[in-house]
C-alpha cells in the first residue's frame, strides 16, 4: 500500500521565488487496486511520484510505501518499488539482459535467483529473440519491454507509473496498459499518472485529481461523477481544475 | 559501505566503458601510439630532414670579391655547395628561399688581409629556416677556417707559437652522472608533464558520460530509482574514473618507455638536450614510483572530475566547464618542467605543481623520502576532500535535477 501524509515539495527559482510544486497531498492506495493522478501538465504528477519513489526528497510530510516511511526508510523503500516513465531511459550499452541483470543485482538477488527470475520475465514478456542485444539497438517496443522487465525483476509490490504511455505509439501504449492492469491483478499496488482520460477511465479503480500540486478531488469515477454532477471525466476534470489553471503555469 | 553494490555499479560501468569508442580511444589508443609516433616516427621524420639537408649542395651567392681570388678559392673549395652568380635582388632572393645563404665580400678584401687591415665578411641568411642555417653553417666553418690559416701564417712569419693566442684553455666537466644531468631531468619534467596531463585527460570522458550524459541519455533517474544508496552509486562512478585515469597514466609511461628504448637505439631520438645528450629511458623502478605517486592525484582529478560534471545537464555543458580545467592541470605541470623549479617545502604543498616536481626527480632516480611522505599526503587529503565533495554534490537534488 502507498498512504501519502501532507506530501509537500517546494522549489526555489532564481526568477520566480519559491514555487510550492507538491503541497500538502494526502491520499491512500490500496493493494490490488489502481489509483490514477490524473492533471495537467505541470500539476505536480511527477513531483509527487518521485517523492514516492524516494528519487525527490519531501519538504514537509512523508509517505509510507509497503510500510516503509519514504524520508527515514528510502533505500528499503526503492527495493519495494518498481519505478517505470518515459523519463526512465535504458542504458545504451548494455544489452537488454545484462541491463535487467543489473537492476536485480542492484535490488539485492542472489546469482541462482536473479538467473530463474530472468528466465522467467524474458520467456513470459516475449523478449529472449533479443535478450543479448544492445538497448541502443532495440525497436521503441522491445525498449519498452526490457523497461517492463527492469521494473519487474524484483517482483516488487508497489508500482509507480509515470506517464508511461506518453510519446509512445497505440500499440505500445496498449501493451503498457495491459501490463499495469496485470500488476493490478496480481494484487500490487499501483499507482499512475496521466492527463489522458480515456487511460484513467479503462484503468484506474480510485481517481485523484491534482492541480497546481493541490489535491483537489479523489474518488472512483461513479462518485466523482456525483460529486460533480457530470457524466464526462473531462467535463468533471475541467469543473474542477478550472479555477486554479492558469495558462502560464501550464507552459 | 555496502561494497556488493558499489563493486555492482563499477562491473557494469567498466562493461559498458569498454564498450563506448570514446574511452577505449582516450584511455587505451592514444598512449598506445602517440609515443611511438612521437619517439619513433616523429624521430625518424626529423633525423631523415636533417639528414637529406646536410646531404644536400646548397646554393650560396657570392657578391664582390672580385680583386679577392684568395677567399673566393677557398669558398668554392668548400665541400657540397653550389656557387650561384650574384644577382642584384639578393635580398629578395634569401626572403623568398631561393638562395639560403648570401656571403658579401668587402672590396680589397685579400689586400685588406696581406696588409693585417681589420675587416667584416657578412653572411646573410634566413634565420630559423633549417636549410638556410645549414648553408650558413657551411660558409661560415670554410670563411673560419681560412681566418685561422692567415693567422698560422702571421704567426709562423713572426715565429711565434699558437699557443700564443691561447695561454689557457677553460673546460666545463659534467661531474652529475649522466642519468641525473640537465638533459635527464628535463626528460623527466617530460614524463611527469605527460603522466599528469593523460591522467586527466584519460578520466575526462568517462566522468562526463557517467554523470551528465546519464542525465542526457535519461538514465539518471532510472538508476536513481533503484534501491542503491547514492553514495554507493558515486563510489562506483568513481572507481570507475579512476580505473581509466590510471589505466591511461601507466599505459602512456609503458608506451613511452618502450618508445624511447626503441627510439635510442635507432638513434633518431627527437630531443636532444645539451652536449650530454640526454638518456632518454625509464627504469621499472622509476616507473613504478611515479605511477604509484600518480594514484592520489588520480584521485583528486577523478573527483573533481565527477563533482563538475555532475553539476552539468549535458555533456557539452560539461565539456564547457571541463575545459578551463584542463589549463589548471597543464600550467603547473609545464612549471615543473622549466629549469629552477625545484621541490622546496612551500611547492611540495601546490596540488599538480608538487607531484610534477617529484616525478622529474622520481624518473632520475632521486627519492627525497620527506618530500615524497609530504606530497603523498597533502595530495590523498586534498583527493579525499574532493571525493567527499564529489559524494555529496551527487546527493543534491538541485544539481541531479537541474533544470
Amino acid at each position: 500500500m502507498i498512504e501519502a501524509r501532507g506530501l509537500s515539495k517546494r522549489f526555489r527559482d532564481k526568477k520566480r521565488g519559491e514555487i510550492r510544486a507538491v503541497d500538502n497531498v494526502s491520499f491512500y492506495a490500496k493493494p490490488g487496486q489502481i489509483y490514477g493522478l490524473l492533471g495537467a501538465n505541470g500539476a505536480g504528477k511527477t513531483t509527487t511520484l518521485r517523492m514516492l519513489a524516494t528519487i525527490l526528497e519531501p519538504t514537509d510530510g512523508t509517505a509510507v510505501v509497503y510500510g516503509h516511511d519514504v524520508v527515514e526508510q528510502p533505500e528499503k523503500v526503492r527495493a519495494s518499488v518498481g519505478f517505470l516513465s518515459t523519463a526512465t531511459a535504458l542504458y545504451p550499452r548494455l544489452t537488454s539482459q545484462e541491463l535487467v541483470e543489473y537492476f536485480g543485482r542492484l535490488n539485492g538477488l542472489d546469482e541462482p535467483t536473479l538467473k530463474k527470475r530472468v528466465d522467467y520475465i524474458f520467456d513470459r514478456l516475449d523478449m529472449n529473440e533479443f535478450r543479448d542485444r544492445r538497448c541502443d539497438k532495440l525497436s521503441t517496443g522491445m525498449k519498452q519491454k526490457t523497461s517492463i522487465a527492469r521494473t519487474l525483476v524484483h517482483d516488487p509490490p508497489v508500482m509507480i507509473f509515470d506517464e508511461p504511455t506518453l510519446g509512445l505509439d497505440i500499440m505500445t501504449a496498449r501493451s503498457i496498459i495491459t501490463f499495469i492492469r496485470e500488476c493490478r491483478d496480481r494484487g500490487k499496488t499501483v499507482i499512475f499518472s496521466t492527463h489522458v482520460m480515456s487511460e484513467v477511465e479503462k484503468l484506474c479503480d480510485v481517481i485523484g485529481i491534482i492541480q497546481s500540486g493541490k489535491l483537489l478531488a479523489e474518488g472512483s469515477l461513479a462518485q466523482l461523477r456525483e460529486q460533480c454532477g457530470e457524466q464526462d471525466l473531462e467535463e468533471i476534470f475541467v469543473k474542477l481544475v478550472a479555477p486554479l489553471y492558469s495558462t502560464t503555469e501550464a507552459l | 559501505m555496502s561494497i556488493r553494490n558499489v563493486g555492482i555499479v563499477y562491473r557494469k560501468e567498466l562493461r559498458e566503458a569498454l564498450r563506448d569508442r570514446r574511452t577505449v580511444i582516450a584511455s587505451v589508443v592514444v598512449p598506445l601510439l602517440l609515443f611511438p609516433l612521437l619517439s619513433v616516427g616523429f624521430g625518424a621524420v626529423i633525423t631523415s630532414i636533417i639528414g637529406k639537408t646536410k646531404e644536400e649542395s646548397p646554393k650560396i651567392m657570392i657578391l664582390g670579391g672580385e680583386d679577392s681570388p684568395g677567399v673566393i678559392a677557398s669558398l668554392k673549395a668548400t665541400p657540397k655547395i653550389e656557387i650561384v652568380t650574384a644577382a642584384a635582388n639578393w635580398k629578395d632572393l634569401v626572403i623568398n628561399k631561393d638562395v639560403p645563404a648570401v656571403i658579401e665580400i668587402p672590396p680589397g678584401f685579400d689586400k685588406a688581409v696581406a696588409d693585417q687591415k681589420e675587416l667584416d665578411v657578412t653572411i646573410y641568411n634566413y634565420s630559423g629556416d633549417l636549410k638556410s642555417e645549414i648553408a650558413a653553417g657551411k660558409v661560415d666553418k670554410t670563411l673560419k677556417s681560412y681566418r685561422d690559416d692567415v693567422v698560422k701564417n702571421r704567426l709562423q712569419a713572426r715565429n711565434l707559437p699558437e699557443s700564443v693566442l691561447k695561454p689557457f684553455e677553460v673546460k666545463q666537466q659534467n661531474i652529475a652522472p649522466p642519468e641525473k644531468s640537465g638533459g635527464a631531468l628535463f626528460f623527466g619534467g617530460f614524463i611527469a608533464y605527460i603522466v599528469v596531463f593523460l591522467c586527466f585527460n584519460g578520466g575526462m570522458h568517462p566522468a562526463i558520460d557517467l554523470t551528465a550524459g546519464e542525465k542526457e541519455r535519461g538514465t539518471m533517474e532510472t538508476i536513481l530509482s533503484s534501491p542503491v544508496s547514492r553514495a554507493h552509486l558515486v563510489v562506483g562512478k568513481f572507481l570507475l574514473v579512476l580505473t581509466t585515469a590510471l589505466a591511461t597514466a601507466a599505459l602512456s609511461v609503458i608506451s613511452m618507455g618502450i618508445s624511447f628504448a626503441i627510439a635510442n637505439s635507432l638513434h633518431s631520438a627527437p630531443v636532444q638536450a645539451g652536449g650530454d645528450g640526454m638518456s632518454m629511458h625509464i627504469g621499472v623502478g622509476a616507473a613504478l614510483s611515479v605511477f604509484i605517486m600518480a594514484i592520489p592525484l588520480a584521485v583528486l582529478f577523478s573527483s573533481v572530475l565527477l563533482t563538475i560534471a555532475s553539476f552539468a545537464k549535458s555533456y557539452k555543458e560539461a565539456q564547457s566547464y571541463i575545459m578551463p580545467m584542463m589549463f589548471l592541470v597543464i600550467i603547473p605541470a609545464i612549471a615543473a618542467m622549466l629549469p629552477g623549479v625545484d621541490l622546496t617545502p612551500k611547492l611540495a604543498l601546490v596540488p599538480i605543481l608538487n607531484v610534477s616536481l617529484l616525478c622529474k626527480e622520481l624518473v632520475i632516480g632521486t627519492y627525497h623520502w620527506n618530500f615524497i611522505a609530504i606530497i603523498f599526503t597533502s595530495t590523498c587529503a586534498y583527493a579525499a576532500f574532493a571525493l567527499f565533495l564529489a559524494v555529496k554534490m551527487f546527493q543534491r537534488e538541485s544539481v541531479l535535477f537541474r533544470s
